[in-house]
């Protein structure tokens, strides 16, 4: 890099030579892993298909049957409905984990110790963490003869496995750790004069909570969002077996039309996607600054 | 980089062809090893299929019996047509389904096989020649073996009417699938597919998730229920999807079924577990349940079975020495070590004659003829499958492949089934 910045360039200033080198890494690996697959599913979900092949073509069939469809939307509303909750609890969960990490314990090696400990879990893959709660919430599993051991019930509840219910405790259950990963982030950056400024003010606990920390953290929180909504509106394998095929999600909308051969169906569906997702990025980044916590 | 590696790999051959000239050349298969045992060493041929009959064992005793190397890819049913047709340098063998080879033969990745190659043909269960088990049985439902085991000429891709020298696929595993059950749960005898829709069975039924298959067991039960009456079920029209859709979701939202499963596991657990007490089975699934000694049955129904076959195809690429290797195999396939091998299994082979010669009395009587087994049955790894006394779920062969209602199909409204099925799921 040194030589090619030495060598006087007829084309550019001298210097410039140096940032298109310091930039083309990342170019070309955007280039390559993100720009060109992005455009292929674009100029494949114009194509027509039939039940084996792919014909180059434009048509717009794929877009109108996606939107068009009841399917569809019934689906993108499941899929909404599923991020919603699943954002509820884990920024709730994910709030007060960091919260508890930032504020109340009071070592910075106990933060540590503690802050792993939560991490413990990722040490296994994602897909044994659900498929260990199938045995759990059972018709037979642990929960259901426990809670009729202790005569709590009569009779096993049904609701615990494959239903919304799984569905959306297996999202928590993964995904809160992304949130308290960066809400514990921005916590730790938060002045704590700050705090003390505002107690001597007369502000009571909640009065700091709700006018300092919470705005304080809000990057966090924006961040974290990103994270668990992404995730879970793109999701096909967590709502497949949680809820033993019987819920529907975008993302196993797609997954069965490729697994027809339906390519062009299936990626009109993901453009459609990802024009949401990043229409909720968008909506997030407009209410939330995260510049502020970089 | 596949690409340059079977470039080189194929130009090595030609010149080892070329050395081995008289060999290559006559192309007259006889028996076999038929190629020069110094070329034939260096052969591998690439099959994929799915997991059922992708078993290295068979490799084992490929490499054992015929020299060359036989390297297996198992994927999903899904997956198989994908790669067939998207991909279809990269396989040499094709262990596809009939119903596969309904969608993927037109697409030319193919090539016929000439049945005069084929030492036992003339040996093949007539289902796959003919359509017909006996000579006055009736031809059933859906994309039936002998549509699409055969094209008009070496060239086309259209399949014939009648058997010709061409055949698309040698078949090589069949069955009949039928409902399961765990007999100590369900709380009256299972005679009826319609027993799927039954309301004693409330949050205890399954279905399988594979729209092709599972829209089939749903027009059976449908059928059986008398709240239809298809032209074809392996042919729908879409007034029919829609309706069998609408008898389907309309159960879903009344809460009939516990799950919808797409792999072997997930049925497996799904039964031995008590989750569910009666769904879409495959055999070797119920086999699987019995082996953790939980009661599982393969209940015959009134009706009569779903059935499926698979079969092998070779690749519009190959030629030379290594389309002869291919023939071996072919022929080594039907010729009675993997057909003992698959029965025993509980799946059916193509060829019944030369697979009872590698069988035991006992073992062809209880599989294939349906009666008491004399001695304890083994599975080809050498586990007790069965004990001493135990009778066949279904019967005898005969009774079994006697019976089928509907084959696997693909449906002229694939598409609209397909979108008819996700939204079924979505509901």
């Amino acid at each position: 890099m040194a030589i090619t910045a030495k060598a006087p360039s007829s084309f550019w200033r001298k210097g410039d030579g140096v940032s298109w080198l310091q930039v083309t890494p990342l170019v070309v690996v955007l280039g390559v892993f993100l720009l060109v697959p992005i455009a292929t599913i674009v100029i494949v979900s114009f194509w027509d298909y039939d039940s084996v092949r792919l014909i180059p073509s434009f048509i717009i069939d794929n877009y109108t049957d996606a939107l068009g469809s009841a399917v569809t939307w019934h689906t993108y509303l499941s899929t909404l409905k599923f991020a919603v909750i699943t954002w509820i609890f884990t920024v709730s969960i994910g709030f007060t984990v960091a919260y508890f990490l930032a504020f109340q314990v009071r070592t910075a090696l106990w933060q540590m110790v503690l802050f792993q400990i939560c991490a413990i879990p990722f040490l296994t893959s994602n897909i044994i963490r659900m498929i260990s709660w199938v045995p759990f919430l059972g018709r037979n599993g642990l929960l259901n003869q426990a809670l009729q051991g202790l005569h709590i019930t009569d009779h096993p509840l049904e609701f615990l496995l494959f239903s919304d219910f799984s569905v959306i405790l297996a999202f928590v259950h993964l995904y809160t750790l992304f949130m308290v990963v960066p809400i514990f982030n921005t916590m730790m950056r938060i002045d704590r004069r700050l705090i003390e400024a505002a107690r001597d003010g007369g502000a009571n606990a909640l009065a700091v909570l709700t006018n300092v920390i919470i705005p304080l953290s809000l990057p966090g929180i924006a961040i974290g969002t990103i994270f668990v909504v992404t995730l879970v509106m793109g999701d096909f394998i967590t709502v497949r077996l949680m809820s033993g095929g019987q819920s529907a999600s975008v993302g196993l909308l797609m997954s069965n039309e490729i697994s027809l051969l339906q390519y062009p169906a299936a990626a009109a569906q993901a453009v459609v996607l990802l024009i949401t997702v990043l229409i909720m990025v968008f909506l997030i980044l407009r209410v939330v600054d995260i510049r502020k916590e970089l | 980089m596949t690409k340059a590696t079977g470039i080189t790999r194929r130009r090595a051959l030609k010149s080892a062809a070329a050395l081995g000239g008289i060999a290559a050349g006559s192309g007259a298969i006889s028996g076999f090893p038929t190629i020069w045992a110094q070329n034939i060493k260096n052969i591998t041929l690439r099959q994929f299929g799915t997991g059922v009959s992708n078993l290295n064992a068979v490799a084992d005793k490929v490499k054992q019996d015929l020299g060359f190397t036989l390297q297996m890819t198992a994927l999903d049913t899904d997956a198989v047509t994908q790669r067939a047709v998207t991909q279809p340098k990269s396989f040499d063998i094709a262990d596809i389904e009939y119903f596969i080879c309904k969608k993927v033969y037109p697409a030319g990745v193919l090539q016929p096989m000439d049945v005069k190659k084929m030492k036992n043909y003339d040996k093949i269960v007539p289902i796959f020649i003919t359509g017909k088990l006996t000579p006055d049985s009736v031809i059933a439902q859906g994309t039936a073996p002998h549509t699409v085991g055969f094209v008009e000429s070496k060239t086309s891709t259209k399949f014939a009417k009648q058997p010709t020298e061409w055949m698309t696929l040698i078949p090589t595993i069949y069955n009949a699938d039928t409902l399961g059950i765990r007999p100590d749960l369900v709380p009256h005898p299972v005679t009826q597919w319609k027993d799927l829709l039954d309301p004693t069975f409330k949050g205890k039924a399954s279905i399988l998730n594979i729209s092709s298959i599972g829209i089939m067991d749903a027009a059976m039960a449908c059928e059986s229920a008398g709240l239809m009456k298809y032209k074809d079920k392996g042919n729908m029209s879409r007034a029919e999807i829609d309706k069998t859709m609408a008898v389907l979701t309309e159960a879903k939202k009344s809460g009939q079924f516990r799950a919808f499963w797409k792999t072997f596991d997930e049925s497996v657990n799904l039964m031995a577990s008590g989750e569910v007490v009666i769904q879409s089975m495959w055999s070797p699934a119920v086999a699987a349940v019995r082996s953790k000694g939980i009661a599982c049955k393969f209940q015959p129904l009134k009706e009569g079975y779903r059935a499926w076959g698979g079969g092998l195809g070779i690749a519009k690429h190959l030629s030379g020495i290594e389309l002869d290797a291919a023939y071996d195999y072919i022929n080594w396939y039907l010729s009675g070590w993997v057909g003992a091998y698959l029965n025993r299994q509980g799946y059916y082979s193509a060829v019944l004659e030369t697979a009872k010669a590698n069988m035991t009395p006992a073992e062809w009587d209880y599989w294939m003829e349906g009666k008491p087994a004399a001695t304890d049955i083994l599975s080809p790894e050498g586990k007790v499958m069965e004990k001493a006394g135990a009778v066949r779920d279904g019967g005898s062969f005969t009774e079994r492949m006697g019976h089928i209602a509907c084959w696997n199909s693909v449906m002229d409204e694939d598409k609209y089934m397909v979108q008819q099925w996700n939204g079924f799921i979505a509901a």
